[in-house]
């Protein structure tokens, strides 16, 4: 819907300019903001949750900042790397965009980078969480999260909450071995003991003989890692096994219990401790209301995607405010660097060294409240850095 | 030794839906010799029939399967009265390009109507868990599926050896102009089968959900399994791609849960070595039709 509206849009326009022979004068009112993300396939839901909360900020901030017109444009990548590129390339080569943002999934982020960097513009990361991702271009900046801050701090609460034993289930590509690698040396490293490690392949259609093999290890937990549509399958397939019966508890990154799943994991996931950046339960006025807001406007919850699209686009108004108007793409980078701002998630900021998101980290707890599941949320790490940065 | 009979189990079951899902492929494929690529999205039909039913309307489990398997199948004689029948004459090229694209469009209309997201059926309490056979985890949806499979190869065998409709199948596909001149309605034979396989991968769909999930991607997704069972055991019988089904998922879940780290490719290994050894499958026919 956003394309064809631009389309006939600057159709209209060049049909003005290339009469008037006003062409640069025109074409400074408005700043492009090109959107690669997954619109169809597997991670179909990831885009859906982050264009939908891009559309909600601009009804609810204006289409204009800073004098200039913001202008989306919406490509589908399906979240298949070889099509980022050239959607990226399309966008920056033909539509002239002065950002390009979104990225479902982590290849798709960096097929991507070299093109930012060569063409000097800013490449915001909404969804992607492998930790090397900001460190492939000068030009990225992430407002999503990194899986080693959920990870580790995962990794830290389960040796002092009295897991000692744990049985590893991560899907079998970057993002899962970041998750597995981060925690297990917090985890370790507290004295927990990893006694089954299993990785499991990413189009996986069943998980049962992988829930044998850790029914049969009696760990106190199943560390688990699965992207965001598994979670559900993951669940279903460990109360089945009986698994919750034997009292092995699951404990994550949040993906596992997305809010957008969430809902129709069954009770099953009750009790289920993740640590994560956001649930649609924070229990802050303002989530209240973009909550209240995206309800009403998409008809389901906000899960952590839509919240770092919400964050993506305002960080890109705020850059531009800074500028003044100013699309060189480099002042742009300059200006969202240290950004500080709340959250529907809470209190965020981009770190100016890395460029990658500095935000709280929240242990939450899967609870029924007024008949629907929720993560709860019941402790907080503040404004955990990237930690895969750091150690370097 | 019970998590290797635990596992057999698992394996079975797994197989047994493979099966059901698989078996469709099996009849178009081998009996009428018609590629149709598009089969996984019957199967996705049924499930979301099916889950439709049991979660929005509130329908119980059972009632709604042979729901699933009558909607897949009524789509299915729809689209071969409008579509399929055109293309028995053409190539396999212009059958895999029709029925790809098929593939596609359902996908996209599934997408828009109900969403991208996985989507599960709300099972009764009494499917629900597992329960102890001598130290033996029984996974009683599992233990369901084993059961309904079963019976319905067992049906399915009777009915294609034992019954006159079985011969006529036979004679129509071996030779369809004999066939119509001793007076079998060659079309309406085709028509029937064609929507039983289309029924059969209903049924399997909406059993399927709860173990594999269910999304748009269904029939993309699953495609790669329906064609190796089909191959692995040769598309000239049932007996075959039962087989097949049941050696494929055994050796399926048994690789995962032994050699985790190479799990995924049992399945895979196990049809190049089958196909080396018998190139047109475990009980296909030797000459090529």
């Amino acid at each position: 819907m956003f394309e064809r509206r631009i389309f006939s849009r600057t159709a209209a326009a060049a049909v003005v300019v290339s009469l008037a022979g006003l062409a640069p004068a025109k074409a400074e009112d408005t700043v492009k903001v090109g959107l690669i993300l997954p619109m169809t396939g597997g991670q179909a839901s990831t885009g859906k949750q982050i264009e939908n909360a891009i559309k909600l900020y601009m009804q609810q901030n204006g289409d204009t900042v800073a004098g200039k017109k913001i202008e989306i444009i919406v490509k589908d990548d399906a979240a298949i790397p070889d099509k980022t590129k050239t959607a990226a390339q399309e966008l920056i080569v033909n539509d002239k965009v002065n950002f390009i943002g979104g990225f479902g999934v982590t290849p798709a982020a960096l097929a991507a980078a070299p093109l930012a960097t060569q063409a000097k513009i800013p490449e915001v990361v909404m969804a992607a969480g492998t930790s090397i991702i900001t460190e492939r271009s000068p030009y990225i900046v992430r407002t999503s999260f990194t899986l080693a801050q959920s990870s580790t701090i995962i990794g830290d609460w389960a040796v002092k909450n009295g897991i000692k034993k744990v049985a590893t289930l991560t899907s079998d590509y970057a993002p899962g071995n970041d998750a597995l690698n981060f925690f297990k040396e917090h985890f370790t490293a507290g004295g927990g003991q990893v006694v089954e490690e299993v990785k499991t392949p990413l189009a996986n259609p069943d998980f049962a003989p992988f829930l044998q093999r850790m029914k049969d290890a009696k760990p106190d937990a199943i560390f688990v890692f699965v992207p965001a549509g598994q979670g559900g399958n993951f669940m279903k397939q460990y109360a089945e096994r009986g698994l919750d019966k034997a009292g092995i508890k699951v404990i994550g990154p949040g993906d596992v219990t997305d809010d957008d799943l969430l809902n129709n994991m069954g009770d099953a996931v009750l009790g289920t401790v993740t640590a994560h950046i956001y649930s649609a339960a924070h229990p802050s006025q303002m989530n209240k209301d973009f909550v209240a807001a995206y309800k009403k406007a998409f008809g389901n919850r906000p899960g952590f995607m839509a919240v770092s699209g919400y964050d993506g686009i305002h960080l890109i108004y705020e850059a531009l405010k800074k500028t003044n108007g100013d699309t060189d793409g480099t002042k742009l980078v300059e200006a969202m660097k240290g950004q500080k701002w709340e959250s529907p998630r809470g209190p965020i900021s981009i770190d100016p060294e890395t460029r990658d998101i500095i935000q709280n980290v929240y242990i939450r707890k899967v609870e029924k409240v007024d008949g629907e599941l929720y993560n709860v949320e019941f402790q907080t790490f503040e404004a955990v850095k990237d930690l895969g940065k750091t150690k370097k | 030794m019970t998590s290797i009979l635990t596992n057999l189990f698992d394996g079975v079951a797994y197989g047994m839906l493979l099966f059901v899902l698989a078996c469709g492929l099996a009849v178009t494929l081998g009996l009428m010799n018609f590629v149709n690529l598009a089969h996984g999205a019957f199967a996705m039909a049924g499930g979301y029939v099916c889950m439709l039913l049991v979660n929005q309307h509130g329908w119980p489990f059972f009632a709604a399967l042979p729901l699933a398997f009558v909607s897949s199948a009524a789509i299915g004689i729809v689209l071969e009265r409008t579509l399929y029948r055109h293309l028995y004459t053409r190539s396999h090229l212009d059958q895999v390009l029709f029925t790809i694209g098929l593939t596609f469009m359902s996908v996209a209309a599934v997408d828009y109507i109900q969403g991208s997201s996985r989507v599960f059926i709300n099972l009764p309490a009494a499917l629900q868990g597992q329960f102890d056979l001598f130290g033996v985890g029984i996974g009683r949806y599992r233990l369901m599926i084993i059961v309904i499979c079963g019976l319905l190869t067992i049906g399915l065998q009777m009915v294609l050896a034992k019954t006159r409709f079985g011969s006529r199948l036979r004679a129509a596909v071996d030779d369809p102009r004999a066939a119509s001149g001793l007076g079998i309605n060659v079309p309406q034979v085709f028509a029937f089968t064609f929507a039983f396989g289309c029924g059969l991968a209903g049924l399997g769909g909406a059993l399927s959900a709860e173990i594999l999930g269910l999304d748009p991607y269904f029939p993309l997704k699953f495609m790669i399994y329906f064609l190796i069972v089909v191959t692995v055991g040769g598309s000239s019988s049932i007996t075959g791609p039962f087989l097949a089904s049941l050696l494929l998922g055994i050796g399926d879940v048994a690789g995962k849960y032994y050699v985790p780290k190479m799990g995924p490719f049992v399945i895979y290994t196990m049809m190049i070595v089958i196909l080396i050894w018998r190139p047109n499958g475990l009980f296909g026919r030797t000459a090529a039709r």
